[in-house]
């Protein structure tokens, strides 16, 4: 097993023979890509070296020490959380290789083509076609709020194989390039005036078999693989005191004494508490999970942060009186990164309302507590043996 | 870094202290003991600090204790609040006992209360918060003379620690007092009054730091206490909704309960960490003042919410002086007035983090 010290021991040979100073930035990121020092958890050839996944913080350390340039995790939030882990379960030995090192060094940016305009909530009932064409597969259909689909190379594709059997059995899992003339992205404007997201239409789009991940049929499967680490993504975030929404709204605070009123201070304090004690829940879940003893706390966490957000947030607009009446900038831009804490409170009051959306809206996630966690009855199933064809739309 | 997890040793303690209290305080038991004689359990309080030397874990091992810290306390009083037990736990082996070990002059009485042999009591009401005012007794030619109410467990206690007018904490010996209980609201930890009518009283040392360190840890521990509570109630609300069937279908299966009850699901693992922090803080002494204040200030909403939640979600049954939830949301209630609300430790917040009122 590798351990801190050998990590450490290979770190420094890294640094050595690549120095960051006089090192081009990708060369660099490359070569860590093959010692291994990507992400240690992965397979080694793969960008790691098959070690614990607690040891990549003594690497980072190291590196950030040594001023080593990263590979700008933000940006390619979709590729290094979503995509990676999706190709590392499910991918040929070939794929592996082909995909993950400029997945990970961001040469190659990667978006998810999950979502359909009537198929959201109930992802499985996707309408997305992919027929098989010789070699080939000939998919059409339309996909939604699609992030970076604008910059992406890559994308990952669930589309239906199968209308003749139920939903959850005829959707396969497929890498689509996102040069293909048949793939046309159309920002989609959100309430904050920017455009964020996309949608992505699909027409005649020539996806070859290699593309494939996972058996035909098999999609919802290595989807879950996806979407389990879309959540983690989205809730799993490591916050100091003070790090989230609640942030911003104390700094005003203290430094506005004239925005004081008595009921904006009592609902203020009972949200900084509740924000506290949601990063101590965070905090307790990190502990669980170096520790091994993963809880069923996770599916919790992404409830939490949705409801403080957009709870903070309003308060925050509401504080600042005559100048919450004002919005700084409806301009439609196409922001790279999604900062919910970012620009002002107007901003992160509308923005924070997707948080109760995206990723699996409350209403399901509350679902899947009471089901998974707390183990009350399923909600009743009329679609389970329909074929997809035959579902009401 | 906090610790927010148990440790080994830690479980191992819970699952003592839970098969201790399924053999001694079962629903039906504690129901009918509210109504008797001796609403205490001290053959329930004998097995745990007797025989099992949980009154000890906050004192060291040279002054008579089992040298543990507010950590193991903590899990002690998650299982008694499961149990809403009528023993004289957080007030005798934390509040009181936090209070002498603020004195530090009476060895011997430290002593006692480890080994539970004796009880003793904060003379303080159960409502007043770490920072909050306290009334204190006349101490005139060496005697003590007033009347104090809202003193939680005084009817158990064999010592009460006194605070008088001259800034001293007294221990008084519970005969040498008249302690008329209140009827209480609470019925598993009831309230009296302590009335001193020219009791003898043996000066221990300033009460104000040594009250002031009491109601902090009690405070901060009873997080944890509520914790239990919320999660019996939670389990408890979730096992009756399985099987309990209307409309020819388990309850439970309605998606606006099973919503409420994810919900609460929620809270309480919020609670878990809030508490869990606030007994590290304790334990460690750092940050003490604001992780107890944190805890404080979530912990009785929760414990509140799981306890009516219950009452409502049983329906006819939650209603009934049989069924065990009453006794929750009874305890659950108090506890939202007990060291303080979550009011005044938001308050007490305020000044900590620096988030002033107006």
């Amino acid at each position: 097993m590798t351990d801190a010290t050998e990590l450490r021991r290979r770190t420094a040979e890294l640094l050595a023979a690549h120095p960051p100073a006089t090192t081009d930035r990708l060369d660099f990121l490359r070569a860590r890509f093959d010692a291994g020092l990507a992400w240690v958890h992965y397979p080694e050839g793969l960008g790691g070296l098959g070690a614990p996944r607690s040891l990549q913080v003594v690497v980072d350390a190291e590196l950030e020490a040594a001023g080593a340039p990263d590979n700008d995790p933000r940006r390619i939030g979709i590729g290094l959380g979503m995509a990676a882990p999706t190709i590392l379960q499910y991918g040929t030995e070939e794929q592996k290789r082909r995909y993950l090192r400029p997945l990970w060094t961001g040469e190659e940016v990667w978006c998810q083509l999950f979502s359909e305009p009537g198929a959201g909530s109930d992802l499985a009932a996707l309408g997305t076609r992919a027929v098989r064409e010789g070699d080939d597969w000939v998919v059409n259909g339309q996909k939604v709020w699609t992030s970076s689909a604008h910059v992406a190379r890559w994308a990952i594709l669930i589309a239906r194989t199968d209308p003749d059997v139920p939903k959850h059995a005829g959707i396969t899992y497929f890498l689509c390039d996102m040069t293909d003339p048949g793939v046309e992205v159309r920002p989609l404007r959100q309430i904050t005036g920017e455009a964020e997201f996309n949608e992505v239409f699909l027409t005649d789009v020539r996806i070859p078999d290699s593309r494939r991940l996972g058996a035909i049929g098999d999609g919802w499967r290595v989807a879950q693989t996806t979407l389990n680490n879309e959540r983690v993504a989205i809730g799993g975030m490591r916050l100091p005191r003070e790090g989230g929404m609640i942030g911003p709204i104390s700094k005003t605070w203290r430094e506005r004494p004239e925005l004081r009123t008595h009921d904006l201070h009592q609902r203020l304090l009972k949200l900084w508490v509740e924000a506290e004690v949601a990063r101590l829940t965070g905090e307790r879940l990190r502990q669980q999970l170096v520790a091994g003893q993963p809880g069923p706390e996770g599916a919790g966490m992404k409830l939490a942060f949705a409801r403080l957000n957009q709870e903070i947030s309003g308060l925050e607009v509401e504080l600042r009186g005559e100048e919450g009446l004002l919005y700084d900038d409806w301009t439609m831009r196409r922001p790279e990164l999604v900062d919910f804490t970012g620009r002002d409170a107007g901003y992160r009051y509308l923005r924070s309302k997707g948080n109760s959306i995206e990723g699996g809206t409350s209403e399901v996630l509350l679902n899947i507590v009471a089901e998974r966690v707390l183990g009350l009855p399923a909600e009743p199933r009329t679609d389970k043996d329909v074929a997809w064809k035959d579902l009401a739309r | 870094m906090t610790d927010l997890l148990y440790s080994e040793e830690e479980e191992a303690l819970r699952a003592a202290v839970r098969d201790l209290l399924t053999d001694h305080c079962d629903a039906p038991g504690v129901i009918a003991r509210t109504e008797s004689d001796t609403p205490h359990d001290l053959a329930a309080w004998k097995a745990l600090a007797d025989g099992m030397g949980l009154a000890g874990l906050l004192i060291p091992e040279d002054k008579g204790g089992q040298g543990a810290t507010h950590r193991e306390v903590a899990v002690v009083l998650e299982e008694l609040g499961r149990a809403v037990a009528p023993v004289p736990y957080l007030t005798s082996a934390v509040v009181a006992t936090e209070a002498l070990l603020a004195c530090e002059t009476d060895a011997g009485l430290l002593a006692e209360l480890a080994t539970g042999r004796r009880i003793g009591a904060l003379a303080v009401a159960l409502s007043v918060g770490p920072g909050g005012a306290y009334k204190v007794v006349r101490h005139e030619g060496g005697r003590l003379h007033g009347e104090l109410t809202g003193i939680a467990d005084a009817a158990a206690a064999d010592v009460l620690l006194v605070p008088a007018d001259d800034g001293g904490l007294y221990a008084v010996d519970a005969d040498a007092v008249t302690v008329t209980s209140q009827s209480s609201l609470d019925l598993t930890r009831p309230v009296a009054t302590v009335t001193l009518d020219g009791a003898p009283g043996r000066l221990l040392g300033d009460a104000e730091p040594a009250v002031r360190r009491a109601l902090r840890a009690g405070a901060g521990l009873l997080a944890s206490e509520q914790l239990g509570l919320a999660d019996w109630t939670l389990t408890e609300t979730v096992r009756y909704l399985k099987d309990r069937k209307q409309f020819n279908r388990p309850v439970g299966g309605f998606q606006a309960l099973k919503h409420r009850l994810a919900q609460l699901w929620l809270e309480v693992v919020n609670l878990r960490a809030a508490a869990r922090g606030a007994a590290d803080a304790l334990a460690s002494g750092e940050d003490a003042d604001v992780a107890v204040a944190v805890a404080q200030s979530y912990a009785a909403s929760v414990a509140v919410h799981a306890a009516e939640e219950a009452v409502q979600l049983h329906g006819g049954i939650g209603m009934t002086w049989e069924h065990p939830a009453h006794l929750y949301l009874k305890r659950a209630k108090a506890d939202s007035i007990a060291y303080g609300t979550a009011g005044a430790h938001r308050a007490a917040l305020a000044e900590l983090v620096d988030l002033q009122a107006p």
